[in-house]
């Protein structure tokens, strides 16, 4: 399973390098790594129906993160549509991007992300699924913004990242506190804390912030801007990421932690409203478009809503359907999609406008569509009709009233924009197209040939896929055993009467679309003023804030930094200060103090004072001699005769430095004006009061022992010197000075560098 | 005394904290002297005062005698700090010497950019 995984980052390496090696077959070559972990996955069916089979290895055993894999029913349908849907795309990407200088890249990203889809399905770890998660997302960003020199492009990658990953990390927020409150990182225990989790106090902020990163990714109202964006994507990206895999993640989520988080009153609410509206407002924008792609996108809106609203709602019906519809979707939108690449491809049209009557050029492709337009439409006896046959029973059943009404008015439409696809490219007077349309090459055709016709053949051998799959993905998500009949014919019932009004309804609606547009053009307003306005805005105002503070801070005057540097401290400072005060004590001790004791001190801020005043460099430097000389006296009054030798050495050597170098530099300059001194005096006062007062309490409050007795004890058994300091600088803290030796050797080495240097143009 | 030594501290840094906001380079590096003096004032004052008992062993001894002596640890950071800031401090006035001769004024506003 590792090297399922995560060869295929490694084959994703290598693919560029594939890819000159076989040259303009390359898509078929490549298309071979999803075909064996097509064949993989496929060994897992067997054992589905048996409950989950757990694969563990550990990753980083410290923190207990573990690359632990979960195959169940519903891992293992969404790696067979990753992996199955995968061949064909990579396939037609070879084709359909053949010549492009950029096709090695594009190879890499591809399957780079479709490891990362996999290890995102598969994962039974939470901090790995995070990981794969954002991987998606990074590798969809590449994906969306392949052609980088296009702005739009560029704007539509960037938008998806920001929306995704922004919700990514509410969901690591999220899935931090699941772990907290489940006691596990693993989903397979996690699921079974169903009830622990749900009766914490957490539980609903930590759902609000899986919900929003599973919203996101799945372009959940009112985060549904993004994805019709992403059409900007070369087709073959448009056709797996966004409609068979990457925005099904968080359907995948929601679905795989329905056991955990789900049924609640809250989950019910939640996902059934923002589950319906979105539905409603996806296949109404869909039907209101003209481009091809941006139809898919729409009704991908549509189909992802509908997923998260059957979640939601949760009982095994619903769920059964959700897995159904989930299938049918991921087929004939792979196919759809593809087929809209075709028309791009052979005709050089984008827009529904510019096409029609391709029936006599392609009749291939034609058929292909209308098949798979079928499904989408959800006609007897494609798949698409089971999963909606199942939708409408699950409505009935168990939605609101006004969930339901959204559903039908959803599925009308739906039929209609089914009708768009699969009728208006193909049928009626020919357009004149950019290129002589024919049809396509092998490589582009296989894609759609064969997923319209596993969306006609699973229709009609439904129950076998439920026996082999369906069931076993159902349960998972419900967490416990589903068995729920699926079947092409359940008979005469209401949701065989209400799909059978939709079809009626829905071709009526595309009979009389030109009406329906003309009358719903007050929408338009609406879409201007959107979600996208807001995220518009958002990233405007981000942009002037990061320029401002920008400014603000990076003034490049060194003041400032240091002005900044010290208020920030004295705030901190004081704020703990005068959190504790009462606690502190302050002791004033001056009894017993000597009068050459007295006067030393007073020599010593006597002579800083002149120093900090002085004009003249030579009494500035006088005055650094005498603190440096007065804190050397100090030092051995107080018991510290080492300090006071090494202070006077040290003392001597810097004043003959500095009046050495000093003197070729020119004389001091008064270079600020008297309010700005004065400003500095009251900020240096104000830190020089902190650190006094600082001093005085630290006198008073000692929390724990020195350490120093140890040192002092030890100072002749273990160290056989008599000098304790000297014991503890070159034996206990031995690696101490080697370093202090070191930086003294790298100072000189700089010191030398640049004398050298000055010689050398002297030289010059 | 440790009364009086925590005022002097502070009348370190704060000379020190008005030499480093000037704009003359020259400032700055005696601001970087007083600082670090302060400093160590600081930890050494901290660390507590003892008169007359450095932290010596007699001859013959094994222990120091009565079992007070000052803080040889504290002792030991300060000694490390000393050199360590000598060496900065040599490092740093040839800089500033270096930095003179090419820009060619005592002003840090003028060394504002890396093209200067």
């Amino acid at each position: 399973m590792l090297y399922a995984l995560l060869g295929g980052f490694g084959v994703a390496a290598l693919a560029p390098w594939l890819h000159q090696l076989f040259g303009r077959h390359s898509g078929w070559a490549l298309a071979l790594w999803p075909a064996t972990l097509f064949i993989y996955f496929s060994g897992f069916l067997a054992g589905v129906n048996d409950g989950p089979v757990l694969l563990q290895h550990n990753w980083i055993p410290s923190l207990g993160i573990q690359l632990s894999f979960m195959v169940d029913g519903l891992s293992l349908l969404f790696a067979l549509l990753i992996s199955g849907i995968g061949i064909f795309i990579v396939a037609f990407a070879g084709r359909y991007l053949e010549g492009h200088r950029d096709l090695g890249r594009f190879y890499a990203i591809l399957l780079a992300f479709m490891a990362s889809m996999l290890g995102l399905v598969l994962s039974d770890n939470l901090i790995a699924l995070f990981v794969f998660w954002e991987l998606t997302s990074i590798t969809s960003y590449l994906l969306i913004g392949f052609n980088h020199e296009d702005a739009a492009a560029r704007r539509s990658a960037l938008q998806g990242l920001f929306v995704t990953v922004g919700g990514g990390l509410a969901l690591m927020t999220g899935l931090i506190m699941l772990a907290m409150v489940g006691g596990s990182y693993e989903l397979s225990s996690l699921l079974n804390q169903g009830d622990v989790i749900r009766e914490h106090a957490l539980y609903a902020p930590m759902l609000w912030l899986i919900l929003l990163g599973a919203f996101t990714k799945s372009a959940q109202f009112p985060f549904h801007f993004w994805l019709p964006n992403a059409m900007a994507a070369p087709t073959p990206v448009s056709a797996y990421l966004h409609s068979a895999t990457m925005v099904k993640a968080g359907v995948y989520l929601l679905a795989r932690l329905n056991p955990a988080l789900g049924g609640t009153e809250l989950w019910l609410t939640v996902l059934g409203s923002v589950g319906a509206i979105t539905l409603f407002i996806g296949i109404w924008l869909a039907l209101r478009s003209t481009g091809i792609k941006k139809v898919l996108a729409y009704s991908t809106v549509m189909a992802l809503g509908t997923l998260t609203m059957l979640i939601g709602l949760g009982t095994p019906l619903a769920v059964t359907a959700a897995m159904a519809f989930l299938l049918a979707h991921s087929l004939y939108k792979g196919a759809l999609f593809m087929v809209a690449g075709i028309i791009d491809h052979e005709t050089g049209s984008k827009d529904l406008r510019d096409t029609g009557g391709l029936f006599r050029a392609m009749p291939i492709t034609a058929v292909v569509a209308g098949i798979a337009a079928l499904s989408l439409a959800g006609v007897i006896p494609m798949f698409g009709f089971v999963a909606k046959e199942l939708l409408f029973d699950a409505a009935l059943k168990n939605a609101a009233s006004w969930i339901l009404a959204l559903v039908i008015a959803g599925t009308i439409m739906t039929v209609a924009v089914g009708a768009l696809i699969g009728f208006l490219p193909w049928y009626g007077a020919p357009v004149k197209t950019k290129k002589q349309p024919h049809e396509p090459a092998p490589a582009l055709l296989a894609g759609p040939v064969v997923l319209a016709l596993l969306g006609l053949g699973f229709g009609i051998a439904a129950p076998w896929v439920d026996r082999m799959l369906l069931g076993a993905a159902a349960t998972a998500v419900a967490g416990v055993p589903v068995d729920y009949p699926v079947s092409l014919w359940h008979g005469f019932n209401t949701p065989l009467l209400l799909s059978i009004i939709s079809l009626i309804a829905g071709l009526l609606l595309y009979r009389w679309r030109q009406h329906f547009h003309h009358h719903t053009r007050f929408t338009e307003v609406l879409a201007r003023t959107g979600p996208e306005r807001g995220y518009d805005l958002v990233m405007a105002w981000l942009i002037k804030v990061s320029a401002w503070q920008t400014g603000f801070f990076q003034s490049g005057y060194l003041r400032y930094y240091l002005l900044i540097i010290l208020l920030t401290f004295m705030a901190l400072v004081w704020t703990v200060l005068l959190l504790y005060w009462p606690a502190l004590s302050f002791g004033i001790h001056l009894q017993g103090i000597q009068l050459h004791e007295y006067v030393l001190v007073f020599v010593l801020m006597a002579a800083a004072v002149a120093a900090a005043r002085t004009d003249s460099r030579l009494g500035a430097v006088a005055s650094l001699g005498a603190v440096g000389f007065t804190v050397a006296l100090l030092y051995v009054m107080f018991s510290a005769p080492d300090l006071g030798i090494t202070q006077v050495l040290v003392e001597t050597l810097t004043v003959i430095l500095l009046v050495l170098v000093l003197f070729r530099l020119p004389k001091f300059l008064r270079l600020t004006s008297t309010a700005l001194r004065l400003r500095d005096v009251l900020v240096a006062s104000a830190v020089g009061i902190t650190m006094t007062c600082l001093l005085l309490f630290a006198a008073d409050a000692r929390l724990y022992e020195s350490i120093s007795h140890w040192h002092v004890a030890q100072s002749v058994p273990s160290g056989y010197g008599r000098n304790i300091v000297n014991v503890i600088l070159v034996d206990f803290r031995a690696l101490d000075t080697l370093g202090e030796i070191f930086v003294l050797a790298l100072a000189a080495t700089g010191v030398l560098a640049m004398i050298r240097l000055r010689a050398e143009d002297k030289r010059k | 005394m440790s009364t009086l030594l925590a005022t002097a501290v502070g009348v370190l840094y704060a000379t020190a904290i008005y030499l480093i906001l000037r704009r003359s380079i020259v400032k700055l590096v005696i601001g970087l002297v007083l600082l670090s003096n302060a400093a160590n004032l600081l930890i050494f004052t901290s660390s507590g005062l003892t008169r007359y008992a450095p932290p010596l062993i007699p001859e013959g001894a094994s222990a120091v005698v009565d079992g007070i002596v000052a803080d040889p640890l504290a002792q030991a950071l300060i000694l490390t700090a000393i050199v360590i800031g000598f060496g900065v401090l040599a490092f740093a006035v040839v800089l500033i010497h270096r930095a003179y001769e090419v820009v060619k004024a005592d002003d840090m506003d003028q060394m504002k950019d890396t093209d200067t």
